[in-house]
């Protein structure tokens, strides 16, 4: 996992000098990790590093999060995953450049078309959220699989929970 | 309640041809009130033909429930000159089936076939009826669509066609059947859902739902030429498509505009218009036979029931009021009735309705059943269930009595449509 997190962090280190060279120069203001870097180098390097980190990729932060959960036949956004969607709307409204997929998803209970329907609603609820907190419509888009894609194949409350979902799936 | 294992075998006869692949056995719980006592003799000519035919038509008449089979017991007529009357009326036997059959020089095969009335010692059917080589089924369906016919006063459905799809793991296929669930013809594979196959009125084409692009669109297929074309594939989910009985029309059920709403389109997608405008999920449509009105699923009281409103558009009235939800509806060839799904205490049961009295009845004892349609002759519902951990097919008889389940090979069969008379 360490490893993981490490390579990430150098990955995102080398794309951002890849693409931001003419930025390099407005980038001062990291003046007081350069300071902290004279007592103690590995520190400040590595805050340099979680500043230039996309914080998409920080599994650390709310935005790891990219599951919403709801109770049955229920299609708004529960109050517990609320700070969730508002994270993922800043972020989108401070990246124009990423886009990001809803996937609404259901239990297997109700008829199939019935659950394909729900689940654009869960999905078209989470982007009027995610709109409402800045992203820009182009950022965005819904579908439904209705209960064809389940990720937990049993017939019982401990599946279906994890069935009725709305996925926040960001383009590559 | 009588139990009946029941494993069709004559497809073991036929397993150098394509029809071989669906090994279906088939369950068949109850009985009708009264049963027909009928003997089918073997035909003669060729005999390897003739016990082929022979198992498709007394397992077409087994499986309606309103027959009993009287075993010839070694007599075995095969022209009414041979028949001795008072063999089979020591039977019990009400009708006899005897006949010959041949395949001819250009592989057709030919059944000549009578049915004689036992106890009025007259004959009722004498007709000859032939397919084209290999199609054994299809001759013992037509058969035993005849004695149906004859003997209920009501137009057999042995020879019609069902649609469904078959789950396997990740891979889906889209599957046309005979009405027994032989003769299996793969429609559509791909690792990408399925969903709601829909007949055209005249079996020519199917529509459905596909998710290929990504997302819910509605496609509708040749069966004959199989080209395709998708036909609604705008943002969101595009689905539940739906054929106006004159099949100039689909009925089709799309977000573009918001949530599930209900449009009408011409069948190449062309000409659209939105005629539900209620905000709420508006799904699965289904034509009135005279295709004024449609039935359709909606959750605008707060819970999934059954709605109807004018095709023209117009305000929908309520028809479902039960505890729990409602889902799926579909009319009886009558008009008389629609069929639905009831979830109930966490039990999903088909059930049916009378439209003048607003009686509903459970056709089922309840578990995993989904998605009913009745037959083109209204005798029967097909719906998809549940059995030993795996999604089947099952039929039950429309008032209840006779229940089937047919297992299809592997995988879950889901969706189930029964298609119209050809």
């Amino acid at each position: 996992m360490k490893k993981l997190v490490i390579s990430i962090v150098l990955v995102n280190l080398l794309a951002a000098c890849a693409s931001q060279k003419p930025n390099e120069t407005t980038a001062v203001p990291a003046a007081p990790a350069t300071s902290a870097a004279a007592t103690a180098p590995a520190t400040a390097s590595a805050v340099a590093a979680k500043t230039a980190v996309d914080p998409l990729n920080d599994p650390t932060s709310i935005l790891a999060g990219r599951s919403v959960y709801y109770p049955f036949d229920v299609a708004a956004v529960q109050d517990a995953d609320k700070p969730l969607v508002q994270a993922h709307a800043e972020y989108l409204s401070k990246n124009a450049a990423r886009n990001v997929r809803l996937e609404g998803n259901c239990d297997e209970r109700g008829s199939n078309e019935y659950n394909l329907a729900l689940g654009q609603r869960r999905a078209d609820g989470v982007m009027k959220m995610l709109e409402l907190g800045g992203a820009k419509a182009a950022q965005l888009d819904s579908v439904s699989y209705g209960e064809e894609k389940p990720k937990a194949t049993g017939h019982e409350e401990s599946s279906w929970s994890q069935n009725r979902r709305t996925d926040l799936n960001y383009a590559k | 309640m009588q139990k009946i294992l029941f494993t069709v075998l004559g497809v073991l006869m036929l397993l150098h041809t394509s029809m071989a692949r669906a090994a279906l056995s088939i369950e068949i719980i109850g009985a009708g009130e009264h049963q027909i006592p009928v003997s089918i003799v073997p035909f003669g000519g060729d005999e390897k033909l003739g016990l082929a035919i022979n198992e498709v038509v007394t397992g077409d008449l087994l499986r309606s429930g309103l027959f009993r089979l009287v075993d010839p017991a070694g007599k075995s007529p095969h022209e009414v000159a041979e028949v001795h009357y008072p063999d089979w009326q020591v039977r019990g036997t009400e009708a006899l089936a005897i006949g010959t059959v041949s395949t001819q020089a250009d592989g057709r095969i030919v059944a000549r076939f009578r049915m004689l009335d036992v106890v009025k010692q007259v004959e009722l059917i004498g007709q000859a009826v032939s397919a084209g080589d290999g199609q054994i089924r299809a001759v013992g369906h037509r058969i035993a669509d005849l004695i149906y016919e004859k003997l209920t006063g009501n137009k057999g459905v042995f020879s019609t066609r069902i649609a469904y799809v078959n789950r396997q793991g990740k891979m889906f296929s889209l599957i046309v059947a005979d009405s027994d669930g032989h003769n299996e013809q793969i429609v559509l594979k791909q690792n990408e859902p399925i969903m709601s196959p829909s007949w055209s009125p005249d079996g020519s084409h199917l529509a459905y739902v596909s998710f290929e692009t990504g997302h819910a669109a509605v496609f509708v297929q040749s069966l004959y030429t199989h080209q395709r074309k998708a036909v609604a594939n705008f943002r969101g989910s595009n689905s539940a498509p739906a054929w106006s009985p004159d099949g100039k029309q689909l009925a089709v059920v799309m977000t573009r505009d918001g949530s599930s709403q209900i449009y009408l389109m011409r069948p190449d997608g062309g000409d659209i218009r939105r005629i539900s405008f209620s905000g709420a999920i508006d799904t699965e449509p289904n034509f009135s036979p005279d295709g004024l009105s449609l039935l359709f699923t909606s959750d605008r009281g707060g819970s999934a029931q059954v709605y109807r409103m004018p095709v023209a558009g117009g305000a929908a009235q309520r028809l479902t009021f039960a505890a729990g939800s409602s889902y799926s509806p579909r009319h009886s060839p009558d008009g008389k009735s629609f069929v639905f799904t009831h979830l109930s205490g966490g039990r999903f049961y088909i059930s049916v309705q009378d439209f003048q009295t607003g009686q509903m009845e459970a056709l089922t004892e309840g578990g995993w059943e989904k998605k009913p349609s009745f037959a083109p002759n209204g005798k029967l519902i097909l719906f998809a269930s549940e059995a030993r951990g795996r999604g089947i097919l099952a039929t039950v008889s429309s008032d209840g009595r006779v229940k089937q389940h047919m297992f299809t090979q592997s995988g879950d069969a889901r969706e189930p449509v029964w298609g119209p008379h050809l």
